[in-house]
């Protein structure tokens, strides 16, 4: 180690204070631990968690230990959202406003099961950050099929002779057509963009609602090193681009890309999608492109 | 880089004691997940350029900073090998564990 190198001041792109501390019974390589780290630096440590049954409510540890510095409601698998909501309305009574008061759910308890509470939500504008970390399937229980699982993604539920043949649902459109202040996907492979919106998201009063892309080595059957790039890959083969929505109505991209990246590497990375053939890729990648050109239209029309 | 919280574990010694709410204080450092193991990341100093990319990108908070450089708490790190394939300078090389 020479000497002048050890002078150099490392310079850190996020805020060097963890909330979230280690020992947790996250896998290897688990997206969904990278991304409450990022919210979490964000929002600070006046946050309260409502965590339905997800992937999170395991992680965190066997009651009453806990991992996080922040407290921690669990909450049943489908009141993610009003849990959220009554939190905040009791918070109200004995006059705290500051508190930001955030539903932390995964994509079954968002996209399947909590979309009801979710909507109502939504509907009356209750001032809560929503945030669904998205692993395309429902990995706690198992690695069964929820609607957030893309098509041609082998699960336990929709084996490889019955391949799921739906597209994945598109909620940030759904949460979209509700009108709310703001809207962001993420991934975790962009911490920069993530930790941005999560503190834009924390300012803004009304719905919020975060969506984050968080790879499963464990149900995609992908090798616990290539997390990150899997969610670089996604965002620049166009499969999950970075845009914010305000007001449901003015849309930004994030990520511009000057040439999309074919989605076949991306494919190949994963267990998941291992009995594809050329015609089914073919077809996949013609979908990313017309959802592609649709956004870039949507994006286009808003300036 | 402030010091860590001590890693003891609270013990009940009737369900009366058991707190109502998850206790929020950093209260399940005594599962030391070193032990889930196969292989170990080393950092070689010498090829270091201080980014923090491995910092940032540790999924179990396992990588701490100290006097400037990156180190590995050998105590949590799961062994993913995530740091090893994002480092720029590919300063971080995974060994075999011995048992």
């Amino acid at each position: 180690m020479s000497q002048d190198k050890k002078k150099k001041k490392m310079r850190l792109s996020l805020p060097e204070e963890e909330l979230m501390n280690p020992g947790h019974v996250g896998c290897q390589g688990c997206g969904a631990t990278l991304a409450m780290r990022y919210t979490l630096k964000a929002l600070g440590q006046k946050v309260v968690l409502c965590i339905p049954a997800c992937c999170w409510s395991v992680i965190d540890g066997p009651f009453p230990y806990s991992s996080l510095d922040v407290p921690i409601f669990h909450c049943a698998f489908e009141t993610a959202a009003v849990s959220a909501s009554g939190v905040k309305a009791g918070l109200e009574m004995v006059g705290d406003t500051e508190t930001t008061v955030v539903a932390w759910a995964g994509d079954g308890g968002t996209f399947d099961i909590g979309i009801q509470a979710l909507s109502g939500v939504a509907e009356r504008n209750d001032d809560i950050l929503y945030i669904c970390y998205d692993n395309e399937a429902y990995m706690n229980t198992g690695i069964q099929r929820s609607s957030a699982t893309p098509y041609g993604a082998w699960t336990t539920t929709t084996p490889v002779k019955h391949f799921k043949n739906r597209p994945k649902k598109d909620i940030d459109a759904i949460m979209a057509a509700h009108r709310i202040p703001y809207i962001a996907t993420a991934s975790v492979g962009y911490p920069e963009d993530l930790f941005k919106k999560a503190k834009k998201a924390k300012d803004i009063k009304g719905t919020r609602f975060l969506h984050i892309y968080a790879p499963c080595p464990v149900g995609w059957k992908s090798r616990s090193e290539d997390t990150i790039k899997l969610s670089r890959m996604v965002v620049q083969n166009a499969t999950f681009p970075l845009y914010e929505i305000e007001w449901g109505e003015k849309y930004t991209l994030n990520i511009k890309l000057k040439e999309k990246k074919p989605i076949e590497d991306y494919l190949r990375l994963q267990g998941r999608f291992r009995h594809l053939t050329e015609k089914e890729i073919a077809y996949m990648q013609e979908e990313v492109d017309r959802k592609w050109e649709r956004l870039l239209a949507t994006v286009e029309g808003c300036q | 880089m402030k010091k860590r919280k001590e890693a003891k574990k609270i013990v009940f010694k009737s369900e009366k004691e058991v707190p109502l709410m998850p206790m929020s204080v950093g209260s399940f450092l005594f599962n030391k997940t070193g032990v889930w193991r196969n292989i170990r990341p080393v950092i070689d100093p010498t090829n270091c350029i201080q980014c923090g990319i491995c910092w940032k990108f540790c999924p179990d908070v396992a990588i701490y900073i100290e006097d400037e450089f990156p180190m590995i708490d050998y105590e949590y790190c799961k062994g993913c090998g995530l740091c090893a394939e994002e480092c720029p300078s590919k300063c971080i090389v995974m060994v075999e564990e011995e048992k």
